[in-house]
């Protein structure tokens, strides 16, 4: 710091500036004594924080540099930062939100898949079951016709047979008559027409029904 | 400080980084001559909008590196002062992110060789630390008016101690901008000069492999005292300002 002062004081001395105080001047030849070879540091006597000559300086510029941050941070950086900064939240948050109300359209599909499927599922029941109604009626029309068609043939055959076994009845008692009278008849009787027939429809009473 | 310690090719000029000279030759330093000082606090100024400017330019809903790291300095002071102060303090968080800026890339940019360490100097602490004093007790007066004055009244306290509490809470009070501004002022110088007598030894070929490793420890550690002690002035202004919102609790 001297080595300023002492400048100053021997500017002060041989121009006759006025910048100088007094003091100063007074300073700066006391520090000329201790000889002024080394300029940057020698007479350095004292921290130079302690330099109270340089305050007003470093006061000056401090407060224009914090005044220019102030200004350029409160009016630049810091709403940038926080626009910024509330784009990401609300880029977040919309994003979260989407991604909720896809997840839910994501749920609903899958209810209405299940829905669709679960009413597949019962139209295909419903409908297996009305075949199944449908083919048990035709099958059951189909048994009632055949049965029905059994029984005519049924009754008709029992007829016929009935028919055959009369006709074969008859005819047996046609040959047993003719041969009862010509039996009778080579024994020497004579027999007539009506005992005969009733000795045979005594005879075949149990045989033929 | 007399630090011309000459003798066996060793010279310690540890305090020489400190000196405050003008930018553009001449020897006198008025009020507005530019300075080193200018300087540096132009380029910390700089460096603070570059960060948090420049580095933001791209408004990024994804951020890249410079947006992320503008991103956490901001998120780092506005979380501090809604923890600390509550929402309320928000208001001032400007002023406080300016001050965490400013002293953080001071400190860092001093750490650059040959650089001028801004923040090593009492005339610059002492306004930042008087700028914090005044601002809190300003607000502490205009928001709760008398009742700020409960601050120093220790009602959980007993009666008879009280007042013996308020001397010691004033005096506490009226200590603050000094212990703010010599804390981070007296780190800064420490540290420096610290390097530079460690690196003054590197002149003996037998310690130099020492000395080189004790300066780059120590440059490590600057670093993080660099940082650690912007931190700690935000977080002491979050908490005077505290004092100032809420003063009762």
């Amino acid at each position: 710091m001297f080595s300023l002062l002492q400048e100053a004081a021997t500017h002060a001395v041989e121009h006759s500036e006025g910048e100088v105080v007094g003091h100063d001047a007074a300073h700066g030849t006391d520090a000329a004594a201790h000889g002024a070879d080394a300029a940057g540091h020698a007479e350095a006597a004292g921290l130079p924080q302690l330099d109270l000559t340089t305050f007003g300086n470093q006061i000056f510029w401090l407060v224009v540099t914090l005044v220019v941050l102030y200004l350029v941070l409160s009016r630049v950086a810091l709403p940038r930062i926080a626009a910024v900064l509330s784009d990401r939240q609300g880029a977040i948050t919309g994003d979260l939100m989407a991604a909720e109300e896809f997840k839910q359209k994501a749920r609903a599909a899958e209810a209405a898949y299940d829905k669709a499927l679960a009413d597949a599922r019962s139209e295909a029941q419903a409908i297996v079951a009305q075949n199944r109604a449908e083919i048990q009626a035709e099958l059951d029309a189909a048994i009632a016709k055949a049965d029905a068609e059994i029984a005519a043939r049924t009754a008709e055959s029992e007829a016929r047979l009935r028919e055959i076994r009369a006709s074969s009845d008859a005819g047996a008692r046609e040959v047993a008559r003719d041969v009862a009278a010509e039996l009778v008849a080579s024994f020497g009787g004579n027999a007539d027409a009506a005992s005969i027939d009733a000795a045979i429809d005594a005879r075949m009473k149990g045989a033929v029904q | 400080m007399a630090t011309e310690a000459t003798g066996g090719g060793l010279e310690f000029h540890p305090m020489d980084q400190f000196v405050v000279k003008p930018l553009f030759g001449g020897a006198e330093v008025h009020w507005w001559t530019p300075t080193n000082v200018t300087l540096w606090l132009a380029l910390t100024a700089l460096a603070s909008i570059a960060l948090l400017v420049l580095g933001t330019r791209g408004r990024a809903v994804v951020p890249n590196r410079a947006q992320s790291v503008a991103e956490m300095a901001y998120g780092l002071v506005h979380k501090m002062i809604e923890d600390i102060a509550g929402k309320d303090g928000l208001q001032y968080f400007p002023y406080v992110l300016t001050l965490f800026m400013f002293i953080c890339f001071g400190n860092m940019l001093g750490l650059v060789p040959t650089a001028f360490t801004v923040t090593s100097h009492i005339a610059v602490t002492g306004v930042l630390a008087m700028a914090v004093f005044i601002g809190v007790t300003v607000i502490g007066f205009v928001k709760n008016g008398s009742h700020f004055l409960e601050l120093f009244w220790i009602k959980s306290a007993p009666l008879a101690v009280r007042p013996i509490l308020a001397v010691i809470e004033v005096i506490s009070y009226f200590v603050r901008p000094l212990s703010l501004s010599i804390r981070l002022a007296g780190n800064m110088i420490a540290g420096h000069a610290v390097i530079k007598v460690f690196a003054g030894f590197a002149a003996i070929a037998a310690v130099a492999p020492v000395a080189i490793v004790a300066v780059v420890g120590m440059y490590a550690f600057e670093v993080l005292v660099a940082f650690v002690q912007a931190y700690v002035f935000t977080i002491l202004t979050c908490v005077y300002l505290k004092d100032a919102l809420h003063p009762s609790h």
